[in-house]
């Protein structure tokens, strides 16, 4: 692999290449797709927490006129329970053919019940409301402690815990050393419990989707989501269409953050299309987007810490109880691996549970699982750091990861950018900075696996020389203006000659959806190898034309040329004079790679946040606030940034005031933005951000996945500065304003301040 | 399917008209902040819908003669923004239609329909009540006079009889040394609901607060005046026990519930602290006045 590095393209601010389209409203979201003889589809979900489906009677709907389809969960491919796990990515088909339609029970409200197809989206909802569900409604529990006690109303009767019937559906644990050897060493040990509460991606673009089927099966879906192969595959497995009959197109996305790397709407719409022979178009509402799609679990968390009295640690637990929603697959994984990696533990103990309840089904949402237990693990640091009189900086200095050391999960780490983060972030001038009243400052470190897997790209020279790069991976977070860079960096043309697409599935080879960090990563790889190979030809095509070896020809700025005046003196052969001679010499030029990469880095950030409390109405502010974060190689700084500031953005939503408030039926309370409090832009300080750039040794460009980092340690580093200013402790989150208030009222609390 | 009619005619009877022979089915369309997104998500189902936007007192903002304001039921929170002196001699009011929505629900929501709404937390309904707005209403049994306070009946509903429609506010000339001010409790910095909003509007001579009217929102099903506030304030030189006693009437008029925007602990409390606040600002402006 050639490594790049005269970079007059990669590390530059270029123009998004879909910017023009997204400032001026031409992008094509799923929900301006629209086709002659177009039909709509509603749901029918569930009013009831936790019910059993005794029978549903859908004549009287299917009898209004313009309906033109209804299907229930007989319509979708069952996948039994007793035959077995179906993995699809980290999606079991069991539990996603029993999310997308209720099939023996409802398990949350929002549920879908039954699906109805009509020429008219107010015709649609008629039906659904004369659909008839016999339900025998039952017991629920929402909160983790209601889920998990003894008596609790058990959601999968075929689920077992220790022997039992439990909603406890899975538990993994990560173990180093001696744990209670460990804490025998220790001069100081703190334990502090946790809870998180469940929050959304908060993505603007509602689901959804627009689906053809031809009579011979031929299927077209537009729509939104992280991956439009993920798209074909589930939609196959749940309809029994083969992939090669659905060809799924990716819309551009608004937003997904995790939250679009599973199917709500596809396999319906799809069945009702077959079902009528009209297109369907479904779009969620965003009380159905509340309701119904995952958000993140809400958490249960205890860590102990032990350290020695000079500042080590010689051993900690984490405990981290996860909500999985209604079908098993809470995002353990995430806190039980990440929460204790930026640190180097001899002694460890990090256990999760995957804990199922009524409400909606999760779904990935930014590092999934690695916020909650670095929320709990830094707040804990933060308390043995005062105890030590160290400052937290330092105390995180003391034992950080490196080269060499042993991750709890697995890894021994290569060369990493850890302790640079917790360097700059001290070198910082915002931690220097002084503070004022009721002012305080906090800190926190966090770790994310980052990913690499599948990746198919092409890339062609069109007639007239430029470039037409197609990858397989929708864009969330500015990867096609990191193509263009990388690729014209290759090439040695003006980046605004390459332009970069997001092929459909039937027409560029598969590539795994955008996820854990892994998008440049691994298109980045295929794209360089690609133009590797684009290279080479354009080498061999000029050694042809001058009758030369090619050996003898090198490409720079754009064209070939004699590798020096030995080879002989011949004038540059630009990629448009090559690409003009092509027909005659050899035909098209263009070349495609695909690979399961491999070579991902885990990415690690420091940050540190200032607030300010307004203690007569309990209202926290970020004042100030700086992302330290080790980003491998910025390809584009700009959108490296902005992956930076939006993971602060959510996390500070998440810390300070998002929740999902339920009602005393199990019903979510708050649907909709003005009560599911997201920040805007008048909250937020302007993030700074200070990139570190340790680059990854087995990416060509020395890419590691950055996207999901900025959102672990946002909440911690919030808690830790609100106790820096007041002097109290938080352990619960939202810290909403009546949640400080109440604490700061608290007589004890107006006696310290006295 | 329920059919649905939109009329927009230029003149009031014509609007008053249509509107009462719609009985319950009849909805004004002012703004359509609420109204459309009521729609939307099924709340209301209208037969008829009568936008006011084309009745040409609905959208005046007029300067009497007495050296007071009226000003349409239908003015956007923008166009009342632009108006040249308006907002010098009601900052209170403005500032709290302007906090109605975002910037773009400005260009089109209005003061009438924020009252009409009917929602506690609405606003401008606090400084509207402290300003002592009357307004001025019209129906088939004609036009009548009411103080703006006495406008709401309870969480989406008005004391307006049948076919009756509001035509404007009426806020009083200022006595020198006047000022208002509004703010509310929320979460966020913009874009949100009041968990509690307050309007203060106040008269100092020498230093002795001559006048005060209070508004509280968000903490009972109406709005309300707190007279035992205003009492407090008055004759007293805004010193701390004047403001603690005129605070503690705010906390002791509010009757909240608990729900997802706050505790009544905490609503309870937070009015005190903003009745401080708010009466400081007032007084602040009223000095320069």
């Amino acid at each position: 692999m050639t490594v790049v590095t005269n970079n007059k393209w990669i590390g530059q601010r270029t123009i998004r290449p879909d910017g023009m389209d997204k400032v001026t409203g031409r992008a094509q979201f799923a929900a301006d797709t629209n086709m002659p003889g177009m039909i709509w589809g509603k749901v029918l979900r569930s009013p009831h927490a936790h019910a059993r489906i005794k029978s549903i009677n859908t004549a009287k709907a299917e009898a209004l006129p313009g309906v033109k389809a209804v299907v229930t969960a007989r319509d979708i491919v069952d996948f039994p329970i007793e035959k077995g796990a179906v993995m699809l990515g980290i999606q079991d088909m069991r539990w996603m053919c029993r999310n997308v339609m209720a099939r023996e029970k409802a398990l949350f409200p929002g549920h879908p019940i039954a699906a109805v197809a009509a020429t008219s989206e107010a015709i649609a909802a008629e039906a659904c409301n004369l659909i008839e569900v016999d339900y025998e409604v039952l017991p629920f529990a929402i909160e983790i402690e209601d889920a998990i006690k003894s008596d609790a109303p058990i959601l999968h009767e075929f689920n077992k815990f220790e022997g039992k019937p439990s909603n406890i559906a899975g538990r993994i644990e990560h173990k180093k050393g001696d744990l209670a050897e460990g804490f025998k060493k220790a001069d100081i040990v703190i334990e502090r419990s946790f809870t998180t509460r469940p929050v959304h991606q908060g993505y603007i673009e509602p689901h959804a989707c627009l689906i053809s089927v031809a009579p011979d099966g031929k299927t077209t879906i537009w729509s939104s989501s992280q991956g439009q192969f993920m798209v074909r595959a589930m939609t196959a497995h749940l309809t029994g269409i083969p992939q090669s009959d659905i060809r799924a197109i990716p819309a551009e996305i608004g937003g997904g953050f995790g939250g679009k790397t599973i199917v709500y709407l596809e396999p319906l719409a799809t069945l009702l299309a077959k079902k009528s022979g009209r297109p369907v178009k479904m779009v969620m509402t965003r009380e159905e987007v509340m309701r119904a799609t995952g958000p993140t679990s809400g958490s249960k968390s205890t860590v102990k810490i032990g350290a020695t009295k000079d500042g080590k640690i010689v051993a900690a637990h984490g405990t981290f109880y996860l909500q999985a929603g209604a079908l098993p697959g809470s995002p353990i994984r995430g806190a039980v691996g990440c929460s204790f990696t930026p640190y180097d533990i001899p002694n460890l103990l990090s256990e999760g549970y995957d804990v199922c309840s009524n409400r909606s089904k999760v779904a990935a949402y930014r590092a999934p699982g690695a916020p909650i237990g670095a929320y709990a693990v830094e707040c804990v640091l933060d308390e043995v750091a005062e105890v030590l009189k160290m400052d937290p900086l330092d105390f995180r200095l003391k034992n950080a990861a490196k080269e060499g050391t042993k991750a709890a999960h697995g890894p021994t780490f290569p060369r990493i950018g850890y302790i640079e983060t917790v360097e700059a972030a001290k070198a910082s001038d915002h931690y220097k900075a002084p503070l004022g009243k009721l002012q305080g400052r906090g800190v926190a470190s966090g770790f994310w696996f980052n990913a690499g897997g599948e990746s198919s790209a092409q890339v062609n020279i069109t007639e007239d020389g430029n470039v037409v790069v197609t990858t397989g991976h929708p864009d969330i977070g500015g990867s096609r203006a990191g193509i263009a860079n990388i690729c014209a960096e290759l090439l040695g043309i003006d980046y605004r000659r390459v332009s970069v697409i997001i092929g459909d599935t039937q027409t560029i080879g598969f590539s795994n959806l955008t996820g854990g960090s892994r998008v440049l990563f691994a298109s980045s790889i295929v794209v360089t190898q690609s133009t590797e190979q684009i290279i080479k030809t354009l080498r061999e095509r000029a050694a042809k034309i001058w009758e030369i070896d090619p050996e003898a020809v090198k490409w720079e700025d754009g064209a070939a040329h004699p590798v020096s005046p030995n080879a002989g003196q011949f004038p540059p052969l630009t990629l448009k004079d090559l690409a003009e001679k092509a027909p005659a010499m050899g035909g098209p030029i263009g070349a495609g790679v695909q690979l399961n990469t491999t070579g991902a880095d885990g990415g690690f950030g420091t940050h540190i946040c200032d607030v300010e409390v307004d203690v007569d109405l309990g209202i926290a502010r970020v004042t100030r606030y700086t992302a330290v974060q080790d980003v491998g190689r910025a390809i584009h700084p700009g959108y490296v940034e902005g992956q930076l500031q939006g993971g602060v953005a959510q996390g500070i939503g998440w810390a300070l005031n998002e929740e999902y408030i339920y009602t005393k039926e199990g019903k979510v309370d708050n649907p909709g933005f003005l009560d599911y409090r997201m920040p805007v832009c008048s909250d937020l300080p302007m993030i700074d951000c200070i990139m570190v750039e340790v680059p990854n040794p087995k990416h060509p460009q020395g890419v590691k996945g950055v996207g999901e980092v900025p959102l672990v340690p946002v909440m911690a580093a919030v808690a830790n500065a609100i106790y820096n200013a007041l002097g109290k402790r938080f352990y619960a989150l939202p810290m909403s304003p009546p949640k400080v208030l109440e604490v700061i009222d608290a007589p004890e609390t107006r006696q310290a301040a006295e | 399917m329920t059919e649905l009619r939109y009329l927009a005619p230029n003149s009031l009877d014509e609007a008053i008209k249509a509107f009462a022979a719609a009985g319950s089915a009849g909805r004004i369309l002012a703004g359509g902040t609420d109204l459309l997104v009521q729609m939307r998500a099924g709340v209301v189902k209208p037969g008829l819908i009568v936008d006011i936007k084309k009745i040409a007192e609905m959208t005046e903002i007029e300067q009497t003669a007495d050296g007071g304001f009226r000003v349409g039921a239908a003015v956007s929170g923008m166009a009342l923004h632009d108006h040249a002196s308006f907002g010098k001699v009601w900052p209170g009011v403005l500032e709290a239609v302007n906090l109605i929505g975002s910037k773009q629900v400005q260009g089109r929501a209005s003061a009438g329909g924020n009252l009409c709404n009917g929602s506690p937390a609405g606003d401008s309904v606090p400084a509207m009540v402290a300003a002592g707005a009357i307004v001025t209403v019209q129906g088939p049994d004609g036009r009548r006079e009411m103080p703006v306070e006495q406008v709401p009946a309870g969480p989406g509903r008005t004391n307006f009889k049948p076919g009756e429609i509001l035509v404007s506010f009426t806020l009083p000339p200022r006595p020198k040394g006047s000022s208002d001010a509004y703010l509310r409790m929320i979460p966020r910095t913009e874009m949100d609901i009041a968990v509690v909003g307050l309007g203060v509007s106040l008269t100092l001579k020498d230093g002795v607060c001559t006048a005060a009217r209070v508004g509280l929102g968000a903490v009972a099903p109406t709005v309300l005046l707190v007279e035992a506030a205003a009492k407090a304030l008055i004759g007293s030189k805004l010193d701390e026990a004047a403001l603690n006693a005129a605070a503690a009437a705010c906390s002791a008029a509010c009757r909240p519930i608990d729900d997802k925007r706050g505790t009544i602990a905490y609503r309870t409390k937070v009015a005190g602290v903003l009745l401080k606040r708010t009466t400081a600002i007032a007084a602040q402006r009223a000095k320069g006045n």
